[in-house]
């Protein structure tokens, strides 16, 4: 592995489809949202009216005598809080409604009709309290309190809250001499900049069922990423043994970190308890689901970068202020990583990076794919560009002077850049190598329609604890199959795929007899920590390997007796255990992995099983004064280039031309790695064009369904693909390979972003790049432009009514 | 009030209320639980079927309206439990992440792929009646444009 010899592979890095696709094409993949179990009831939420306001009183008689009404509860009933990070979730609103969306309430009934039914009944009293929906009002002394009590919570301790005010988290990144690096500078560049909230719209809405069972077992199926950590975390906050909750996780439909941390498991569970003991079902609309279950962070930013005339960078300086909405549980984190990781793919002496995640009467936040990548990124990014321009020189130029340099460099946190980390370089190169970065984009027929070229770098690391680990289990049957389990989830990426590959690699026996469950269940699969960032190949392939040696090790011992070498001399591959050299003297695997059998009857040995896990080697906690030290187990490097059609009248843009380039070490199975690729590009230009929660006066979502919330479709994604894979292996990655998942999306935004800037001389620093900002951008920005095109629009309109008027005369 | 369809090939006779959505009944009554539903409203194509032969949004439509139709949920496209030509192309090309939506794009890509003549760009904007969060459309495009070459073989 990783080493010289380039090696024969019979199943690593073929385009093998997806294992689980014959399930999801003929449709019998069964989803939380599918099940039922016998005696199952249904519950529905009861919204907050109010964006900011104690609730007085809860009247809900009238509900409890609808029919088929079993139980109502309210957050009196359940008066804890819960979360990952900063525990300040309710399960029902505690005292104060904090949004409008807020559940205030729960019906549970015999049928999802009689539930709604029965919420129209419910009577409550509000007292409205002052609301404030701005994150940098809700900074400021005086402004109203979400949390008074934020100092009583539970708090991980990466985190540092500001009880008293509505700052759930404030994070600083600080390196070098900012002032002293500036004053070097050649030219420097400032902006400031905004991402809005956005919704993560994976198909499957929340569902999860929940049954807590009088003898003190609870079993519950979610449409989770994470069943161990909700777990854990369920466990902690009812106080309850982590081994009587069991989460089993069938297929997921989508979760993009939204699904990622603890859900809406301890609601069901505690519902269920109410409702009797009988099991629940919590499953929401799209349009609940858009304003009560966590969204995504809008952020604020400003960003100030200096280049020396060399081009080389001497400072930089950023904050980041995240809206985290009503609760800043999972947010902290993303606002925290976007700190730590705020110059991106470049080695920066000089660094100050502040980011907070600030309360609002607004939709709850969590994770999202890139988790706070994306919006450093939209920031950086875009300045580098804005600087190049500044001192004349190509951006590619100034981005190849400063990027970091694997074994030599020293990253944000001030960690050395392990030496087989990537070739950021070689990204680059081929970035604007494919893009055709330098050359004039081609015209079109359409003088108002302008097309143009841009690029942008990215970098990407799991965010996660440094003791988060991973575990892994391989056991073989009796026809020499083996059954493989882990807990990485299953929701798409295409890990568990690539983990079948694997261990059909290694004993070199055929794809089908290696049996991953797509399941999870924490009573039966091994433990991962969560399915995110990025981290489930590396992680558990790493665990799965440790897992395969083990199980080698064990046949080898009981080969060892039967063809009378010693275990060194012995080799499995290929379905067999053989000595070395001599592959004649072999014993096939399905006669040694449940024991093997003497001509006489004698036995030796027994059902082979393999355990292995995994977990981050000098990972550090950050220096809480200054961000400093080591926090992930790879950063993969990419980049992204766009060639974009921007109609200069309407501020349209389409996206022609995409190329996507990452060094991901080595590729298992490349067919699902560039679906990652397409599938990641389509979400972050979905993100950078159309996508934003528009907030009314109440801070409440005014556009909660897909027609108001537009995501890009399948018209909408560009013409052209080109797909690079860089392979530099690491050397602790599976087989030399580290995570795709995210980093796919981060780019995206601000490639298109620099392509306006170039193209068009426009500037537009919000997101998202909507055709009416762009066309407003463009009118301010580069009005002559915006003159052309109009002239030659009425032109071609004149031309058009020429011809027919000649068209007419001749037809007369 | 009292319906009859022909579902995927079977005839049906089943008593519905007059304000049940067709998706409802197809799925909760009949049990036909590949069909999905992503946003409730017309707006996600997650919950297409054919009907008489043309792809529509179960989700907005009564049950009562089906009366006397022929239906077909992506439970009957395979034969024997065997993918059809469509489903194969789709598994080959990866046409699918998480699988949530991969029932509606089985729907209308068969309706698409077994039309005599349709070109690249009929297919991108035929698809975009319906969402797909994972793959970006690309690969599923591809399958139905290969799936496309086959029936026309046949
Ligand atoms: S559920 Fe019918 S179109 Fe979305
Ligand atoms: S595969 Fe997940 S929504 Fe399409």
């Amino acid at each position: 592995m990783g080493g010289a010899v380039v090696r024969e592979y019979r199943y690593i890095g073929k385009r093998i489809p997806p294992r689980d696709a014959f399930d999801k094409v003929t449709g019998i993949a069964p989803y939380v949202y599918d099940m039922e179990l016998p005696g199952m009831l249904y519950v529905k939420l009861l919204q907050s009216t109010q964006p900011h306001a104690r609730i007085k009183g809860i009247d809900y008689s009238k509900a409890l005598s609808v029919s088929g009404v079993v139980a109502v509860a309210t957050g009196r009933d359940f008066p804890f809080r819960i979360g990952i990070y900063v525990g300040d979730r309710d399960l029902l609103a505690i005292e104060k409604a904090l949004w409008v969306g807020h559940p205030v309430a729960a019906v549970i009934a015999e049928s999802p009709r009689a539930a709604e039914k029965a919420l129209d009944l419910i009577e409550v009293d509000y007292e409205p309290l002052q609301p404030v929906f701005d994150p940098i009002e809700a900074m400021k002394p005086g402004a109203p309190l979400l949390h008074p009590d934020l100092g009583k919570y539970r708090i991980s301790p990466a985190f540092k809250p500001r009880p008293g005010t509505n700052i759930a988290n404030e994070f600083r990144l600080s390196k070098g001499d900012v002032d002293k690096g500036f004053s070097k500078a050649s030219v420097v560049v400032e902006g400031e900049f905004s991402i809005p909230f956005m919704s993560h719209v994976y198909m499957e809405t929340q569902a999860v069922i929940a049954h807590y069972k009088p003898n003190g077992y609870v079993d519950i199926w979610s449409s989770a990423q994470s069943p161990f950590s909700a777990r854990y975390l369920l466990a902690m906050s009812l106080g309850m043994p982590v081994g009587r909750i069991r989460i089993h996780v069938p297929y997921v439909g989508g979760g993009f970190g939204g699904k990622a941390g603890l859900g809406w498991e301890p609601l069901a569970v505690m519902l269920s308890k109410k409702a009797g003991y009988r099991p629940v079902k919590l499953l929401f609309t799209r349009s609940e689901q858009m304003r009560l279950a966590p969204v995504v962070a809008g952020v604020k930013a400003w960003g100030k970068l200096g280049l020396d005339k060399e081009g080389r960078i001497v400072a930089y300086q950023a904050r980041f202020i995240f809206d985290s909405g009503a609760f800043g549980d999972y947010t902290v984190n993303v606002s925290r990583t976007a700190g730590y990781a705020c110059t991106g793919s470049y080695e920066v002496d000089n660094v100050e990076c502040l980011s907070y995640a600030v309360y609002t009467n607004k939709i709850p936040t969590t994770a999202l794919r890139g988790f706070g990548y994306p919006e450093n990124h939209w920031v950086l990014e875009r300045l580098i560009d804005m600087a190049a321009k500044k001192l004349g020189m190509d951006p590619a130029k100034v981005r190849s002077i400063n990027l970091l340099k694997p074994g030599k460099s020293k990253t944000s946190t001030g960690a050395r850049l392990r030496e087989d980390a990537g070739d950021p370089q070689r990204v680059l190169e081929e970035v604007i190598g494919s893009l055709g970065w330098g050359r004039e984009p081609s015209s079109t027929d359409k003088p108002w329609k302008i097309r143009a070229k841009g690029f942008a770098l990215s970098v990407k690391g799991p965010s996660q604890p440094p003791d988060a680990s991973s575990s892994a289990i391989i056991k073989f049957n009796e026809d020499g199959s083996v059954d493989v389990m882990v807990g990485t989830g299953n929701f798409g990426q295409g890990t568990v795929t690539s983990l079948a590959m694997i261990v059909a690699e290694e004993f070199g026996i055929p794809l089908d007899k290696v049996h991953v469950h797509e399941m999870r269940s924490t009573n039966d699969s091994a433990y991962t920590w969560q399915t995110v960032g990025s981290r489930g190949l590396f992680t558990d392939g790493s665990a799965l390997l440790e897992a395969i040696k083990d199980a080698k090790s064990k046949i080898k011992r009981v080969a060892s007796a039967v063809l009378r070498v010693s275990e060194d001399h012995l080799e499995i591959g290929d379905g067999k255990v053989y000595v070395k050299g001599k592959p004649w003297h072999y014993i096939p695997l399905e006669r040694i992995v449940m024991g093997y059998l003497y001509e006489n009857g004698n036995a030796i040995g027994g059902p082979i099983i393999g355990a292995g896990r995994h977990i981050a080697e000098l990972n550090t906690f950050l220096d809480p004064e200054t961000g400093q030290g080591t926090p992930t187990i790879f950063y993969t490097f990419g980049g992204t280039g766009v060639e974009v059609e921007v109609n200069v009248l309407t501020g349209e843009i389409k996206v022609v031309k995409a190329v996507q380039v990452f060094d991901i070490g080595k590729a298992i199975n490349p067919l699902l790695v560039e679906g990652q690729m397409i599938g990641g590009f389509v979400m972050g230009q979905s993100r950078a064009l159309y996508e934003e929660l528009i907030f009314d006066e109440m801070g409440s979502v005014a556009n909660p369904n897909l027609s108001f919330y537009y995501v890009a479709r399948a018209k909408d994604m560009p013409d052209e693909w080109v797909l690079k894979i860089i392979e530099t292996p690491q050397s602790d990655g599976p087989y030399g390979a580290r995570g795709i998942g995210e980093n796919v999306m981060i780019a995206v935004a601000p490639a298109i972003g620099n392509a306006l800037y170039h193209g068009l001389s426009v500037d537009v620093r919000s997101l998202p790049l909507k055709a009416e900002r762009v066309w407003r951008a463009i009118r301010e920005q580069n009005p002559k432009l915006y003159k052309e095109a109009l002239e030659a629009v009425k032109r071609s309109i004149r031309e058009s009514y020429k011809k027919l008027r000649e068209a007419l005369v001749v037809a007369r | 009030m009292k319906v009859r369809f022909k579902v995927n090939g079977v005839e049906r006779e089943i008593e519905v209320e007059p304000y049940e959505l067709l998706a409802d009944v197809l799925r909760e009554r009949l049990g036909l639980k590949a069909l999905k539903k992503g946003c409730w409203r017309g707006e996600c194509g997650l919950c297409t079927i054919l009907m008489d032969g043309e792809p529509v949004k179960s989700c907005i439509i009564l049950a009562v309206e089906a009366d006397g139709s022929e239906i077909y949920t992506v439970e009957g496209f395979s034969e024997d439990g065997r993918p059809s030509p469509l489903q194969e192309s789709f598994i080959r090309n990866a046409g699918l992440q998480c699988g949530f939506c991969t029932p509606g794009f089985i729907v209308v890509g068969e309706y698409l792929a077994r039309k005599p003549r349709i070109s690249k760009e009929e297919v991108k904007y035929a698809l975009s009646g319906t969402i797909c969060r994972c793959t970006g459309y690309k690969q599923i495009v591809d399958a139905v444009l290969e799936a496309h070459q086959e029936y026309r073989k046949e």
